[in-house]
């Protein structure tokens, strides 16, 4: 194991775990706030990541597609929240699954009838399509740091937002005992909307940032929603600070583990959620439920 | 009542009719084969990542036939095409209705590798005569080769195996393969093992990550620490784009090489990332001979675009099909001698003389090419007249 390669590796584990951060944080919000498992979410990540390469396709260059995620994330979450999920709080977990899935189906089959189903490639914006030496023998691409910079950015909004505001304290409290907003004679609806909002949006802003380093293609939100499953396991149901640390831990893993054992790397991160799971139940940052 | 028996007194009187006709039009058996025109199958992709490959290869074939005055061995050609979608699970379902239902004679696909075996099952089972004019999977013309099935293509071992002795023949001495974890991964790998340790050289275990992910870092990132002089790679369209940017942007001091579809088609979207870089393939820019030169001109004229290694693959499907049936004067139904001309054929390709291996597949030269300026500019040859090694395939 030589240690410049180890460096490299070391950076990537990073920026994947942070891509899986932003895309598991939303997840397990909308787990931990209003329970539902949202199976379309990996189809909210490839929705992100087909805009950039249209985006890139009409005007060269993939930016624009940032503040188009965030615009299109926030109507995006806002109309699934209020025309769809909505009616589905009081159902049970079959039902929420199924409505999840047929979104999967029909978002899949949208970019089908809109795209096509051919691979893309979407260049990295001209900005930072330079590298940077970081070993004598290898150079570190400068839009992946860049991909870190924002991710970091991100995430410490999403705290201040999450432990510093008022609505941040009503979705914890809604998160950890959903109860409590009812009695506290807090409109819910409202959290609900902005958490899905917020979950949407940093979906789609994941499949932004991710185009340029992983190509557009089809299904291609489907391995990112398991992983970010695993991560969400691992991390705590409902837990974004659970998430932040397990998405870096599976990041390391799973990138060290294609690195040097590639024999077993699809398999290391499951091993690791199950020896989590035998550990700790409820996850490193869960809620210890008796 | 009355009118349905009318009509079924017309009915036979039209059939009586038809069979008056036909008895009366069929003097001798040479004359049928003259009067009927021969039905070509075309199973290509018109839609998706491959239709431009699709369109490519039928405007080559037709341009040939045209050449020919429209007639192969004397007989008009009626052409059947089929979309085929690079759909593997369709394939079996495809092939079935142009060889029962169109009851096509000859039968021309496809691209895709995964349709190719759809078709290679059908057509093992009815013994239609089927070209295989792009899909490079070794099996069709290995341990599953058929005597009713030619491929006038490449197998994924050729370019890689010629790249492979072109590296050992620079003093390389060790390499390692990249690409992804699929069937034409590990046989172009295999053909690059095989090329250049025949040269001297060693070459590691392949890099490979699952098909049709682009998450290179993992790989690359360790590409410096094994130590190796040469990094080959096989990878095609927007994966092979991917691939040569990150390469390049990895600042990597190993030299980049492959099979030629690392560069094929993609130079544009690779930019200066892909200058220099040196593949193996059985064509490229600036082959200069005559039938090229004729070739790239008339199918310009024709498809109002330049063409490039599938075009002169789908020509030469169609004049390998032309010596057959002139051989056997248009009577395909004499197998023997037909079968027995293909697999003599010395065809002149643009891609410079090539002959019919015994396992059916093209022996062909394997240029070296070196990216510079957008083009895949012939540097020497890689392999002269390779053939496949047709390892388990028995035919006669």
């Amino acid at each position: 194991m030589d240690f410049p390669g180890l460096l490299a590796q070391l950076l990537n584990g990073v920026q994947y775990g942070l891509l899986l951060f932003l895309i598991s944080s939303g997840l397990t919000l909308i787990f931990g706030v209003m329970g539902i498992i949202n199976l379309a979410h990996g189809s909210l990540f490839m929705i992100g990541a087909y805009l950039a390469f249209l985006v890139a396709r009409q005007w060269g260059t993939v930016w624009l597609a940032l503040p188009a995620a965030v615009v299109g994330g926030i109507l995006l979450g806002l109309l699934l929240e209020r025309g769809l999920f909505r009616h589905f709080y009081a159902r049970d977990h079959l039902d929420q699954v199924l409505l999840t899935f047929a979104l999967i189906l029909l978002f899949e089959e949208g970019r089908s009838l809109m795209v096509g189903n051919d691979f893309y490639s979407v260049p990295v914006p001209a900005l930072f399509d330079f590298s940077v030496p970081i070993t004598s023998g290898f150079s570190y691409s400068a839009y992946r740091f860049t991909v870190i910079g924002i991710c970091l950015a991100l995430a410490v909004l999403l705290f201040v937002w999450i432990e510093r505001t008022k609505m941040g304290a009503i979705i914890r409290a809604a998160a950890e005992k959903p109860e409590m907003v009812d009695v506290l004679g807090i409109d819910a609806r409202g959290v609900y909307m902005a958490v899905f909002a917020l979950g949407t949006t940093l979906a789609l802003v994941a499949g932004v940032l991710a185009a340029p380093l992983y190509s557009v293609y089809p299904n291609m939100g489907d391995g990112f929603l398991i992983i970010s499953f695993v991560v969400v396991v691992i991390g705590g149901l409902g837990s974004v600070s659970g998430a932040f640390w397990s998405a870096l831990v599976i990041g390391l893993v799973d990138t060290l583990g294609k690195a040097y054992v590639p024999k077993v790397a699809g398999l290391a991160v499951y091993v690791l959620m199950a020896a989590v799971l035998l550990w700790r139940p409820s996850g490193l940052f869960g809620q210890q439920r008796t | 009542m009355t009118k349905s028996s009318t009509a079924m007194t017309r009915r036979s009187m039209l059939k009586t009719g038809a069979a008056l006709a036909a008895t009366s039009a069929v003097p001798t058996g040479w004359a049928i084969a003259q009067a009927k025109p021969l039905k070509v199958g075309l199973m290509l992709p018109y839609s998706g990542t491959f239709a431009k490959l699709g369109e490519n290869i039928t405007f080559a074939i037709e341009q040939l036939i045209a050449e020919k005055g429209g007639k192969l061995g004397g007989r008009e050609i009626q052409i059947v095409k089929l979309d085929d979608e690079s759909k593997p699970e369709n394939a079996p379902q495809n092939a079935d209705r142009l060889v029962k239902r169109d009851a096509v004679d000859v039968l021309i696909g496809t691209v895709h590798s995964g349709v190719q075996m759809g078709i290679h099952k059908v057509v093992s089972e009815s013994g239609t005569l089927t070209i295989v004019p792009n899909a490079g999977n070794v099996a069709v013309t290995r341990n599953l080769c058929v005597k009713n099935v030619f491929r006038t293509s490449f197998t994924n071992w050729q370019p890689a195996y010629g790249m492979g002795l072109a590296a050992a023949k620079k003093g390389l001495k060790k390499g390692v393969w990249v690409t992804w974890d699929y069937a034409a991964g590990a046989e172009s790998g295999a053909g690059f093992k095989e090329g250049f340790e025949k040269g001297g050289g060693e070459v590691l275990p392949n890099l490979v990550l699952p098909f049709p992910q682009t998450n290179f870092q993992p790989l690359l990132a360790q590409i410096p620490g094994l130590g190796v002089d040469v990094v080959g790679s096989f990878f095609a369209g927007g994966g092979a784009v991917q691939f040569v940017k990150e390469y390049a942007a990895a600042g990597l001091k190993t030299p980049l090489c492959g099979s030629g579809f690392l560069t094929e088609g993609t130079l544009e979207a690779q930019g200066a990332a892909a200058e220099g870089i040196e593949t193996a393939l059985h064509y490229g820019d600036g082959l200069d001979n005559a039938k090229n030169t004729a070739f790239r001109k008339a199918f310009k004229d024709k498809a109002g675009r330049e063409a490039d290694v599938y075009a002169v693959q789908g020509y030469d499907a169609a004049q390998l099909l032309a010596i057959g049936l002139e051989a056997v004067q248009g009577k395909i139904e004499d197998e023997a001698n037909l079968y027995k001309a293909m697999r003599a054929a010395k065809i002149d390709s643009p891609r410079g003389s090539i002959s019919i291996s015994p396992s059916q597949e093209v022996t062909q030269n394997i240029y070296l090419r070196k990216a510079e300026g957008g083009l895949n500019k012939v540097i020497g040859i890689a392999a002269e007249n390779l053939a496949d090694p047709g390892t388990g395939c028995k035919l006669t």
